[in-house]
């Protein structure tokens, strides 16, 4: 069970003599159950990448492999595909349309087929997984605070049982509660379900806080792929790419400098915290 | 001179069903008494709800308070004779920069507002061009703004108004939907135009490593003013910004845990730099 990019290559205006690469031979694979980061500056290719690993998008060459079949083999079902790959767009709460709450979220497994009744009862579990509270179920979606619209448009998502949950940039836009109340609600839904999530993110330190693997992309190449310590370590190359690592590991790299005996990959306070104590103590 | 001043200001919602019937009645600003003087570079944070947006709208009085008073720049905000004066005064930013531009072309839209003023045409290109150099667009000026990133559509926004020669710049949370880099060029762009035009920016964000350069900075909770103070008087308040939900730099939170473990650093450090310095002379 897996997802399995191999050399792929996406270009806008081919054959029109201004070819742009919007992705160059990215490969990666990603096992059942991982927490990833997508990280990048606008235009670096994160959102075509996710597009395309839900069939969105095709890629002009190489291939993907869903669990071990080529998704671009003409006898491959896309729906298949699509129930098993879920992506929330950016400001998924402006998808939000029906009259409250319950319906939006049974819209998505309805559409896959399920009966009214099953419908119901995913969407139960849905809004449960994301923490809405149950009183608020048959409201309308447009009376809402930002961070609850934007929960209750993932769970209209996760209705549909991905088994891979995809989010372009699930904090925008949101203030620090809202934003912590959707990352830990994702933390906590990877942690009971083992679902794979892909986080896109501008955020290093949400990042760095939540997921168990980074994938950085550049210019559309994939430029880092590793866990988030070892890919923080190349803070000056992120930093010329229009990223930053967390603060917390500047901060360790200058002491560093300055001749204390402190590690360099230090990616959150509770840890720079320990290590500082070691060394002052 | 303050800019803005504002005594005893209140402002309530009127809350309706679905059928029009009053439902309630909402206190999204309670009781403000503010002054930001002229020149200031002013933050405004506060989460969601908390009424920092409804009293950047009584700014240039696109909201009329409930009850109390609101000047800009010595003006009343009810004076209906006033509003065009009190508009150009104090100009405002919102955060999504596409509902914000309306011209086909850059330099186009950054020339609206005077325009729209009366602004002999002449005198409208002189202050396009200058508004655009203010902000760095100046080699965008004949593109089109749906070619451009959020970073730059933003900075097209912010001209707009600048060539409308405002005294004071109220920004809604305009880089909430940028990213880093588009973050870091309109935080740049806002402090040259304080520094070097001396235009009052009022700016309302989430981000604290945004607020870390201003000159003060205003918290709200609940429609009222919490705190107020520098960005360093502000920081040093952990525990108190942690309960409001509001973030800290990483920096800052690392300090207050080590101190609070008993290393002897002081409160509100707001910078890498700082606490570099700090620790190496323990």
């Amino acid at each position: 069970m897996s997802i399995i990019a191999d050399k792929i290559n996406y270009t806008y205006d081919k054959g029109s003599g201004q070819e742009t690469y919007a992705l160059k031979n990215v490969s990666f694979a990603i096992e059942d159950g991982e927490f990833i980061g997508l990280i990048g500056h606008t235009g670096s290719g994160k959102s075509t990448l996710i597009q395309h690993l839900n069939g969105l998008v095709k890629a002009t060459t190489g291939t993907i492999y869903y669990n071990g079949q080529d998704i671009y083999d003409p006898e491959y079902d896309m729906r298949t595909l699509r129930n098993h790959v879920g992506l929330v767009f950016q400001y998924p709460e402006h998808q939000l349309f029906e009259t409250d709450i319950f319906k939006d979220v049974c819209f998505g497994p309805l559409n896959q087929g399920l009966s009214k009744k099953d419908a119901e009862f995913r969407a139960f579990e849905a809004l449960r997984q994301v923490g809405l509270e149950e009183n608020l179920y048959y409201q309308s979606p447009f009376e809402l605070s930002g961070g609850q619209k934007r929960r209750v448009a993932i769970a209209g998502v996760l209705a549909m049982k991905p088994d891979v949950l995809i989010l372009d940039e699930p904090t925008a836009g949101l203030d620090p509660r809202g934003r912590d109340e959707i990352l830990d609600y994702l933390a906590k839904l990877h942690a009971d379900t083992g679902i794979t999530v892909i986080l896109v993110s501008h955020s290093m330190e949400d990042v760095a806080k939540y997921v168990g693997r980074i994938m950085v992309m550049n210019h559309g190449e994939l430029l880092y792929d590793d866990e988030p310590k070892k890919v923080f370590t190349h803070y000056k190359e992120l930093e010329a790419v229009g990223l930053a690592a967390p603060q917390v590991t500047y901060l360790m790299a200058e002491l560093r400098k300055r001749g204390m005996n402190v590690p360099l990959d230090v990616t959150t306070v509770e840890e720079a915290r320990e290590e500082l104590l070691k060394v002052i103590r | 001179m303050d800019i803005v001043k504002t005594k005893e200001l209140s402002f309530d919602y009127i809350r309706r069903d679905e059928e029009g019937n009053v439902d309630g009645i909402v206190n999204a600003v309670k009781n403000i008494n503010l002054s930001i003087k002229q020149g200031d570079f002013v933050a405004i944070l506060g989460h969601n709800g908390s009424g920092k947006s409804t009293f950047a709208k009584h700014l240039n009085s696109l909201l009329i308070p409930t009850e109390g008073t609101v000047w800009v720049d010595g003006m009343d905000t009810t004076d209906e004779d006033k509003l065009w004066d009190i508009r150009q005064t104090a100009g405002m930013v919102f955060q999504n920069p596409d509902n914000q531009i309306i011209g086909t072309v850059v330099e186009e839209d950054v020339g609206f507002g005077p325009e729209n003023m009366g602004v002999p045409t002449e005198e409208i290109w002189v202050r396009v061009d200058k508004a655009l150099k203010a902000v760095g667009m100046y080699e965008f000026r004949d593109a089109s703004p749906n070619r451009l990133s959020g970073g730059q559509k933003q900075r097209v926004a912010i001209a707009g108004i600048v060539a409308m020669k405002p005294k004071c710049i109220v920004l809604d949370e305009p880089t909430a939907m940028l990213d880093p880099n588009g973050r870091k060029e309109v935080i740049r762009t806002l402090h040259e135009l304080n520094e070097k035009e001396n235009v009052t920016v009022i700016l309302i964000t989430h981000y604290m490593d945004e607020v870390v350069d201003a000159n003060r900075v205003i918290v709200m909770d609940e429609g009222s003013v919490v705190m107020d103070g520098t960005p360093r008087e502000i920081f040093s308040r952990v525990e108190k910004l942690k309960e409001l939900r509001l973030d800290v730099p990483q920096v800052t939170q690392l300090a207050h845990e080590l101190k609070k473990k008993g290393v002897p650093l002081s409160e509100g450090i707001l910078t890498i730099e700082e606490l570099v310095d700090a620790i190496c002379q323990l």
